[in-house]
């Protein structure tokens, strides 16, 4: 029955959806805040349906209700409890209504917003409600996460094992809210091409507008990128975090279009300019999402994490993606020309700078594009097969971001309008021999000698000390007495701290990502009990092996003993080989011993007889610096999320005036 | 019974989930060893998704590391491996694709977007600048009667 009541919802969130986008529509037409008000309604009522819905199928996942025809094909009774939850957003039908959810809940937050005009804001709260409408009668209509069975079986298929672990539980409902939260953008954007006037403040307001609604994403979908990359890492076994996949590759789209978009809305904010070009990457970034949607939807792209894969609701979705961004681009050729115009600048000024970021950050995502789809356009144009892998990737959109990393600390250091470049290298020269420094370190140090990895050191420490360089010059760290300096960096706007943050942060993942991919050692071996084998300076042993009954599995599981060269520093590790009988899958569970920054990353393989003795291939991964891969991007976000609670502060209190 | 199942069911699946291929011995040169391992991530397992041989369970993976290793062993070169593959498999197996005519815009596309880009601002800049500096008699004129008026109320 409650079954029912989901269904119910979901065909309720769709009509108010629907009356969301009639009602601020007409306001709008009308001038109306009463429509606007009832619109406002609308939009919240359709998030708590959904919500509501969302609630009622995790439910019926908790309550292993078999007769629910997506329970049936991804839970089990065995299941433990986390995973029956998770198995709600662990298939298409599922994850579809995960999405509408989080479009529907930002789209109640843009609807409670305050400070908007009233044509921008009817305008916006309009196409989100048009967006949401869309996604829900797709999922009503093709993908209904309620339908039931004729037959209810016994007992469920359960969910494919590699997606039972606690970060792959977590890195949809935030990858989501990254993707999903784009779609504001989208609609302020839509908005703003509808309403907007050239060389009026309006740009300017507009770029304050949108900017905490690209943060809050960019920062979401920076979590939930790493959190996907740490899953592959530890799960798939491989020792690898990131392969250019193209499911990989899909999520990394809006990730660069919203970076880009985070740095030319504070032009457009500060300046005036670069207005359209603002609202051309606010409509990509989502634009990219809806492709990112349909890639991984539609099995047009073959990929370790493509799922549901069903070439017809491809082409539901392929529609979908063409009637918005279609009619938003449109909509952009025929009005951006109208809104020349915007502060000028030199060709050396932050304005320049963040110019520079944005066309290697569109060539960065210009690259992956063209990675991802080419194989495809190529086979339908010419029937011609390639594959587009890492080494494609490694030598077209590395040097384009190693340029863009290149100028980085500089951007921060020029003034707006007229910078002065002299200025910014006096300032910048400490952070350039520091970084210098370390990549001289990295060539004497790490052994095999590495001139790539090497620059790869000094490019990682240059974003290190220009950040805190930035940080210093702001606070006049040792050019002004001690307290004055304190005093200073207490009066320093939380979203220049966030700024610099994030730009450390980006400095923390190149370092991890370069001498990782460098220095890491990985050796396999077939060991009986009591042999050993060693990667890099640790040795690993092979204490014992058991089999053990897991909730939903039963594995072989492996202790070994992780030592430092010369035998100190012992540490137990275990690391097994689940098999689940339901589905007959087995997967691998990686030994990670954490040693400071460095992985010791151990895989059990197959059970092998050698001369009698049992035996196992173990293969094991020494990752020098791989803590760094994944907290760098944890700083990103922070830096995304500080940034962002400066801005709440701010409309909360009015302008501050901070100390100059 | 149900957990006594469970364990035959499973300990079979443990062992019997492959056939077991022979253990794949790492070639005794640690150089030949390491080209390998190079040509390992470059190649592509052909019934997989976007897979590596190097990172690939499936069976066919081993087969085509065994291979890679025996070439090696045999004193080919890591171009004419790369080139006996393509003659089997096509250019599908290589995670680099060639550079010819059909895959010229995805090599230089990014490059060339940068480098068009990049001229197109520089010149848009440049002409802002000019028009930024001349203003028209009108505009000098209108700016001087307000300058003049600033004077006169300060």
């Amino acid at each position: 029955m409650t079954v029912e009541v989901g269904a119910y919802l979901l065909a309720l969130a769709l009509a108010l959806a629907a009356a969301q986008t009639a009602l601020s529509a007409a306001a709008r037409g009308r001038l109306s805040p009463v429509l606007a008000g009832a619109a406002n309604g609308a939009a919240i009522g359709c998030s708590l349906a959904i919500l509501a819905a969302f609630g009622v199928l995790i439910h019926a996942f908790v309550g292993s209700d078999f007769s629910v025809a997506n329970v049936a094909a991804n839970s089990h009774t065995d299941k433990p409890m986390l995973y029956k939850v998770a198995g709600a957003w662990g298939s298409h039908e599922g994850s579809l209504l995960l999405w509408c959810l989080v479009m529907a809940v930002f789209g109640a937050a843009l609807a409670r917003a305050r400070g908007l005009p009233f044509r921008l804001k009817t305008t916006a709260v309009a196409t989100q409600g048009a967006l949401t409408s869309l996604f829900l009668a797709f999922a009503v209509f093709t993908s209904n996460p309620f339908a039931r069975l004729d037959s209810p079986p016994v007992q469920g298929s359960g969910l494919n094992p590699l997606l039972q672990d606690p970060a792959l539980a977590l890195h949809p409902p935030l990858l989501y809210g990254g993707y999903v939260g784009f779609s504001v953008c989208f609609s302020l954007a839509v908005a703003a091409l509808v309403e907007g006037r050239a060389g009026t403040p309006f740009w300017p307001a507009w770029g304050r507008w949108v900017r905490p609604w690209a943060l809050a994403s960019w920062a979401l979908l920076t979590v939930g990128i790493a959190l996907g990359s740490f899953w592959a890492y530890y799960e798939l076994g491989w020792g690898g975090w990131w392969f250019w996949d193209p499911v990989e590759n899909a999520s990394f789209l809006p990730w660069l279009a919203g970076a880009a978009l985070l740095h030319s809305a504070v032009v457009t904010e500060r300046r005036g300019a670069l207005a359209g070009w603002t609202v051309f990457l606010a409509l990509l970034a989502f634009s990219f999402s809806m492709l990112g949607a349909f890639l991984v939807r539609s099995g047009v792209l073959t990929s370790v994490h493509a799922f549901a894969v069903d070439p017809e609701r491809g082409t539901m979705l392929l529609a979908i993606l063409g009637l918005t961004a279609g009619a938003a681009f449109a909509l952009y050729a025929w009005r951006a020309p109208q809104m020349k115009g915007g502060g000028l600048f030199a060709p050396i000024s932050r304005e320049a700078a963040l110019v520079v970021n944005n066309l290697f950050l569109t060539a960065a995502a210009a690259t992956v594009l063209l990675g991802t789809l080419y194989p495809l356009i190529l086979e339908a144009a010419s029937g011609a097969t390639i594959s587009v892998g890492p080494p494609y990737f490694n030598a077209v959109f590395t040097p384009l971001m190693a340029v863009a990393l290149l100028v980085l600390p500089a951007g921060p250091l020029l003034a707006w309008k007229r910078g002065d470049a002299v200025g910014a290298v006096q300032r910048l020269w400490v952070a350039a021999l520091l970084a210098l420094g370390a990549g001289g370190l990295a060539l004497a140090l790490f052994q095999p000698r590495k001139a790539l990895a090497a620059a790869g050191v000094a490019m990682g420490a240059w974003l290190i000390c220009g950040a805190a360089a930035e940080v210093a010059e702001r606070i006049r760290l040792f050019r002004a007495p001690m307290g004055e300096s304190v005093r200073r960096a207490r009066g320093l706007p939380l979203a220049a701290w966030g700024m610099a943050l994030a730009h450390a942060g980006l400095g923390v993942f190149v370092l991890g990502a370069v001498v990782e991919t460098g220095f890491k050692v990985e050796t396999a071996r077939a060991l009986a009990v009591g042999q050993s084998l060693q990667a890099g300076a640790y040795v690993a042993r092979l204490d014992d092996v058991r089999i053990v009954e897991g909730p939903n599995y039963l594995a072989e599981r492996a202790t070994l003993t992780v030592t430092a060269a010369g035998g100190h520093a012992a540490r137990t590790v275990t690391a097994e080989r689940r098999f689940f009988p339901v589905g007959g899958q087995t997967t691998t569970e990686v030994g990670l011993d954490f040693r400071g920054l460095d992985d010791v990353y151990l895989t059990l393989g197959e059970r092998r007889s050698e001369d009698g003795a049992p035996a196992w291939t173990v293969r094991m991964h020494f990752n020098p610096w791989a803590r760094l891969i994944f907290l760098g991007p944890a700083l990103m976000a922070l830096g995304g999320l500080l940034s962002l609670l400066d801005r709440r502060l701010r409309l909360g209190a009015g302008a501050r005036r901070r100390a100059p | 019974m149900r957990r006594a199942l469970l364990i035959a069911v499973a300990a079979l699946g443990l062992m019997a989930a492959e056939p077991a291929p022979p253990p794949e011995a790492p070639l005794a040169e640690p150089a030949q060893e390491a080209r390998a391992q190079a040509l390992f991530d470059a190649i592509r397992c052909v019934v997989c998704q976007h897979e590596a041989i190097g990172d690939s369970p499936a069976g066919v993976a081993a087969d085509m590391r065994r291979l890679v290793r025996e070439e090696i062993a045999a004193g080919r070169t890591d171009t004419q491996i790369r080139d006996g593959l393509v003659d089997r498999y096509g250019d599908y197996v290589l995670f680099k694709p060639p550079v010819r005519m059909g895959t010229w815009l995805l090599w230089f596309g990014p490059f060339l977007l940068v480098l068009v880009a990049g001229a197109a601002l520089l010149l848009r800049g440049r002409k802002a600048t000019a028009e930024a500096a001349a203003l028209s008699a009108d505009e000098e004129k209108a700016l001087a009667e307000r300058l003049a008026a600033d004077d006169v109320t300060p």
